[in-house]
């Protein structure tokens, strides 16, 4: 008997499979949003580091429809990549409540954060 | 006894005529606590005996019948007919050459899972007057439910990295590894740590997690091969940075 | 078969992603807000320079900057990947370098205040 094994093509159909696939992607795409607001920050020094003229120009330019768009995403998007890592975190550390432990970390950080940074 | 037609869809491939797979549609009178294997067996004797499959125990313990069925790696034997609508789509396990119809080689799972060596190496060979290596139930827990794998490769064909690479090492076989890793009986982990801390290790996984989602023995590969990654990085500074901690 | 390098860019990526899931979503409300028009007192330009002036300040942003960025550029390189873009090794070299400018710049701003 002759064997003759036929290996299937591999194309990026796999995304489409299963939904589960399709989060991934969603989860993997959260990193241009994160990438980009600190590339934001980058720039915000950038301009903070010119004087104070130019870090009223910066906080003007957030105000651009654009940059209010960007930002509502990249928070959809960060808080996105933030419940997917905390809800894997028992994967790759075994221990008892320790999903819960981040959830109650990120929401006393984000709580204290915000409080210090004086918004009311 | 009630029955119902269902229509079957299923992957053909005879190395022999056949340059490429086709579909073959079979209409199944089933019964309602049919399985997708019952199906396919009545195909076998009852309307074309050319049909090859794999299959063994019928209950989802030898882990043969892996294939995917709507898309989906699924156990033959553990998947119900009437959890299906419509005509249900019946391939070989994706990932692997198809070999003849729905079986597929699986000689590079093999390779794969005897270079983990997925056995115990310890430390003092006992002798056999001295007694059985004693555990505990604590530290059976800690890896109890890697040794639920039966090999049934479903994980292989969930994962679009091993698609993607198939040098990657995979995840029952780095499960099985941290199985024996996590064993308290055991003191192989740095004979281990040769496959698995490799750039086809552990490393090709992106964690996208199907391989513990597809498992029909609710094994946890992904978990296991998060493990891995960390103890190696772990490895990986300490030889680096504080190589005078060599032992 | 020899051990892979890969701990040196995996350990800053899951430190970055460890990082970024309980910092960014408030940072982005932060500037949002003050898109918005209520800019919070932290941003206001006195506030602001007298945190980067301090050496702590400027070592939590180069920490924040840099981690993100890294993390992102390791999940790019892995997106590549799974998008069918063979060219590992280039894409890798393109978004690790492009991780290190964007601290590289964050460290020379801060150097000016």
């Amino acid at each position: 008997m002759s064997r003759k094994p036929y290996a299937r093509e591999i194309s990026s159909e796999w995304i489409f499979r299963h939904p589960r696939y399709l989060r991934y992607m969603v989860r993997e795409f959260s990193c241009l949003f994160i990438g980009g607001y600190a590339l934001l920050m980058v720039v915000g020094l950038m301009r903070l580091s010119q004087g104070p003229a130019a870090w009223e120009g910066f906080l003007q330019a957030l105000q651009a429809p654009a940059s209010i768009a960007f930002h509502l995403v990249a928070l959809a998007f960060s808080i996105y990549h933030s419940v997917t890592w905390f809800n894997l975190t028992p994967k790759a550390i075994p221990l008892p409540f320790i999903s819960a432990a981040h959830y109650a970390g990120w929401a006393a950080l984000s709580i204290a954060l915000l409080w210090m940074a004086g918004v009311s | 006894m009630s029955e119902r037609m269902v229509e079957l869809e299923v992957l053909r491939y005879n190395p022999e005529t056949d340059q490429e797979p086709r579909f073959q549609r079979y209409s199944v009178p089933c019964r309602e606590e049919w399985v997708v294997l019952d199906a396919l067996n009545h195909v076998k004797e009852n309307l074309d005996a050319t049909l090859s499959y794999r299959w063994s125990c019928h209950m989802a313990v030898c882990g043969s019948c892996g294939m995917m069925i709507d898309r989906e790696p699924k156990l033959a034997c553990k998947t119900f007919l009437r959890d299906y609508q419509g005509v249900i789509r019946v391939e070989p396990l994706r990932h692997f050459p198809i070999e003849r119809d729905l079986v597929t080689v699986i000689d590079d799972f093999m390779a794969k899972l005897s270079r983990v060596k997925p056995y115990l190496i310890p430390k003092d060979e006992k002798a056999l007057e001295a007694g059985e290596y004693r555990q505990t139930p604590a530290q059976l827990k800690r890896f109890k439910q890697y040794s639920m794998c039966m090999n049934c490769m479903l994980c292989y064909a969930a994962c679009p990295e091993y698609g993607l690479l198939p040098e990657y090492i995979g995840p029952a076989a780095i499960a099985l590894a941290h199985r024996w890793n996590q064993d308290s009986r055991d003191a192989g982990r740095d004979e281990r740590q040769e496959a698995l801390a490799a750039k086809e290790g552990a490393w090709e996984c992106s964690f996208v997690g199907a391989c513990s989602e597809v498992c029909p023995e609710h094994v946890d590969p992904a978990g296991a091969i998060q493990q891995v990654k960390i103890r190696s990085t772990v490895d990986w500074y300490l030889e680096h940075l504080m190589p005078w901690l060599k032992k | 078969m020899t051990k892979s390098n890969k701990p040196i860019v995996w350990g800053p990526f899951a430190a970055g992603g460890t990082l970024t899931a309980f910092l960014t979503p408030a940072l982005i409300a932060l500037t949002l807000l003050a898109g918005l028009g209520q800019v919070p007192e932290a941003l206001s330009y006195e506030h602001l320079h007298a945190f980067a002036a301090h050496w702590v300040g400027k070592a939590a942003l180069v920490v924040v900057i840099g981690l993100s960025l890294w993390s992102a550029a390791h999940r790019l390189r892995i997106t590549c990947y799974d998008l069918g873009v063979r060219a590992d090794a280039a894409v890798a070299t393109i978004v690790y370098a492009g991780a290190l400018a964007g601290t590289g710049a964050a460290v020379l701003y801060l150097l000016r205040i």
